[in-house]
């Protein structure tokens, strides 16, 4: 187990190595800089700006010195937000980001879980029907089309709920106040919910047939006991090798919903850098968004080598 | 003619029920699957016709119907334009024809890139499978690599990179969709080299080449196709994402991405405008779904 762990964390760093590389040469190779704007800058003014963050150094040079640098934890400085450095940004944005993606999973794990062990043990019945029906359109309908639908029914229109007119903050951080997180949150949840609905439905369906749960049934436990006792532990296996894959949908999910709701988050960041040609920016969050798939795939195979038993970790 | 019956008979008994036969009637028997894809059909022959059914061209302006509401709207609208039965859009023009100009755009996005997705996934999957050994386990540690970049970040950077190129949108969405088909294959083809009629082939000398294009790659057919209704979806999703974000196809022409965004920016005043787009591509994904879902399960071998 140790041995593996180890293993796979240094095989990591090859991967994060051909991620840092492929994603500075591409930023490199695009047309034009981070300087180029409507106004030209005299020559000399330019050359020393240039000079400055090392862009007149050969492209291999630069990019031993921006390996040096990442080696101190040193992403340079962000070219378009002046004054602030790249570590600066993301330790600003990293918190907003990761309140938003772990409240998401969390709603979709919980939900997800309860909505699919529903559609298993009712399984070919209105509510399985309903319950996979609403999970397919969770599917198929993306964050940007549900993201402005909510906006429009929660936030404009306002609804009354129970004689309150409830009408939740369409925009803005606000210190992460609960109720401008619940949109995005929701927004950034649903697909999620859907998909860990379907999965736990298949794979309860295919725990509930085997032996030791008729073994159960033939003791007398009542269903939540053999649910809740014997079923879930073996039927969330394949939820935990969702969590990598998931995490990467979430991710790319709150660019999209940073971007919607005004959130001062990675995402928007990472948006705005491609855009702006901000390139030590969209490398820093590209490096940022890498290193964290990369953890949470190892943490999700640690985890499954805990949960299942028949699994060698070798 | 009796004896004719009775050797009609006899043949009708001999005749197997091949994969595909059963396949195509447990297909046919899920009604989910058969409604979707008659709509899908319905709506590639809106796309491709969409010329002919409207009296307005994709890039009609009109300054006098601006944002205005088809005339059969129930809620009110400030403006009201007969003829439209979508509605117009902010520059007034036709909301029909640029949704149906829109499905033009994403399936044929979808349908390409998923296309360049197979050709390099298969092949590659074929060829790491079938050659197996070193080879294989280099080929499948880069797909794992690759596997684990944030692959959408890519995606925006090369289209900021070559300034939003048409077809470079497919080849880019394609070139990154490939890595699961390559997974799905090698595993089939691991399994498949095993068999006999590989076996016999090699030993009739048929090159390594040959056995991957004529004996295995025909073999692995079942999931790829189970796995390219699947990957449709998501390309057209991944499409409309980047034309969502700024990134993807440029006015006049216009997509279901593009289309939904300028909808969502109208949709106090013009929720139409975002309505339509909406359903249509909501409606193609949610049939693509079914497609693959129903495939999936007539193919199975577990459920016969």
């Amino acid at each position: 187990m140790m041995r593996y762990a180890a293993r796979r964390l240094l095989g990591a760093i090859p991967t994060l190595f051909v991620i840092i590389t492929l994603a500075f040469f591409m930023m490199r190779a695009a047309p034009g800089g981070p300087f180029d704007s409507e106004r030209r800058l005299p020559p000399e003014v330019e050359r020393n700006v240039k000079a400055a963050y090392n862009l007149d150094k050969p492209l291999a040079q630069q990019y031993w010195i921006y390996l040096g640098k990442l080696a101190h934890g040193d992403l340079g400085p962000s070219y378009k937000n002046k004054d602030f450095t790249v570590v600066q940004l993301i330790a600003t944005g990293l918190p907003v980001s990761a309140r938003l993606g772990v409240a998401a999973m969390t709603l979709a794990l919980l939900l997800g879980t309860l909505l699919g062990v529903m559609a298993a043990l009712k399984q070919n019945r209105w509510e399985d029907y309903s319950v996979m029906g609403a999970a397919m359109l969770g599917i198929t309908i993306p964050t940007f089309v549900t993201a402005p639908l909510l906006t429009l029914v929660f936030g404009i229109y306002g609804v009354s709920l129970f004689g309150h007119e409830l009408s939740l903050p369409v925009g803005g951080w606000n210190g992460g106040a609960l109720a401008n997180m619940i949109l995005p949150v929701t927004v950034l949840a649903l697909p999620q919910i859907a998909i860990v609905a379907r999965l736990m439905r298949g794979s309860m369906i295919e725990v509930l047939r085997a032996n030791y749960i008729r073994t159960a049934r033939a003791k007398g436990l009542g269903t939540l006991r053999i649910v809740l006792g014997h079923a879930l532990r073996a039927a969330a296996l394949p939820l935990v090798s969702y969590l990598g894959p998931a995490l990467a949908a979430v991710l790319t999910g709150s660019l999209i919903v940073e971007q919607i709701f005004g959130l001062p988050g990675i995402g928007r960041y990472f948006v705005q850098g491609a855009l702006n040609r901000d390139y030590t920016l969209v490398l820093g969050v590209v490096i940022c968004y890498a290193a964290l798939i990369i953890a949470l795939n190892f943490l999700a195979d640690i985890v499954y080598g805990i949960l299942d038993p028949r699994v060698r970790l070798t | 003619m009796i004896a004719t019956g009775q050797t009609l008979k006899a043949v009708e008994e001999v005749k197997g029920r091949s994969l595909w036969v059963d396949a195509r009637r447990r297909l046919l028997k899920n009604r989910a699957a058969v409604a979707s894809i008659v709509i899908l059909a319905l709506v590639a022959l809106l796309a491709v016709l969409a010329p002919l059914l409207s009296s307005y061209a994709y890039d009609d302006v009109n300054y006098d119907i601006i944002s205005c509401a088809p005339n059969w709207w129930p809620a009110e609208a400030a403006c009201r334009a007969p003829g439209h039965i979508f509605g117009t859009d902010a520059v007034g023009r036709d909301l029909f024809v640029r949704v149906l100009f829109g499905a033009r755009v994403s399936l044929a996005v979808g349908l390409v890139a998923t296309l360049v997705s197979l050709l390099i996934g298969v092949l590659y999957g074929a060829v790491a499978g079938y050659i197996g050994g070193r080879t294989d386990a280099l080929m499948m540690r880069i797909v794992d690599i690759l596997y684990s970049l944030p692959f959408i970040f890519f995606v925006i950077i090369l289209m900021v990179m070559f300034d939003r190129n048409f077809i470079l949108l497919f080849v880019a969405i394609g070139a990154v969709e490939w890595l699961t088909m390559a997974r799905i294959v090698r595993g089939q083809t691991l399994s498949l080299k095993q068999k006999e009629f590989i076996e016999a082939a090699r030993a009739g000398g048929v090159s390594p080449l040959g056995i991957i294009t004529r004996h295995v790659i025909p073999n692995v057919v079942g999931p790829v196709m189970v796995y390219v209704t699947l990957t449709v979806p998501g390309v057209i999703l991944t499409e409309s994402f980047l034309s969502f974000l700024g990134l993807g196809i440029q006015e006049p022409l216009t997509s279901w991405g593009v289309l939904i965004s300028d909808g969502a920016d109208q949709m106090e005043t013009a929720p139409w405008m975002l309505l339509f787009p909406a359903l249509f591509m909501a409606v193609t994904l949610f049939c693509f779904n079914y497609v693959g879902d129903g495939l999936r399960d007539a193919l199975d071998p577990k459920d016969r």
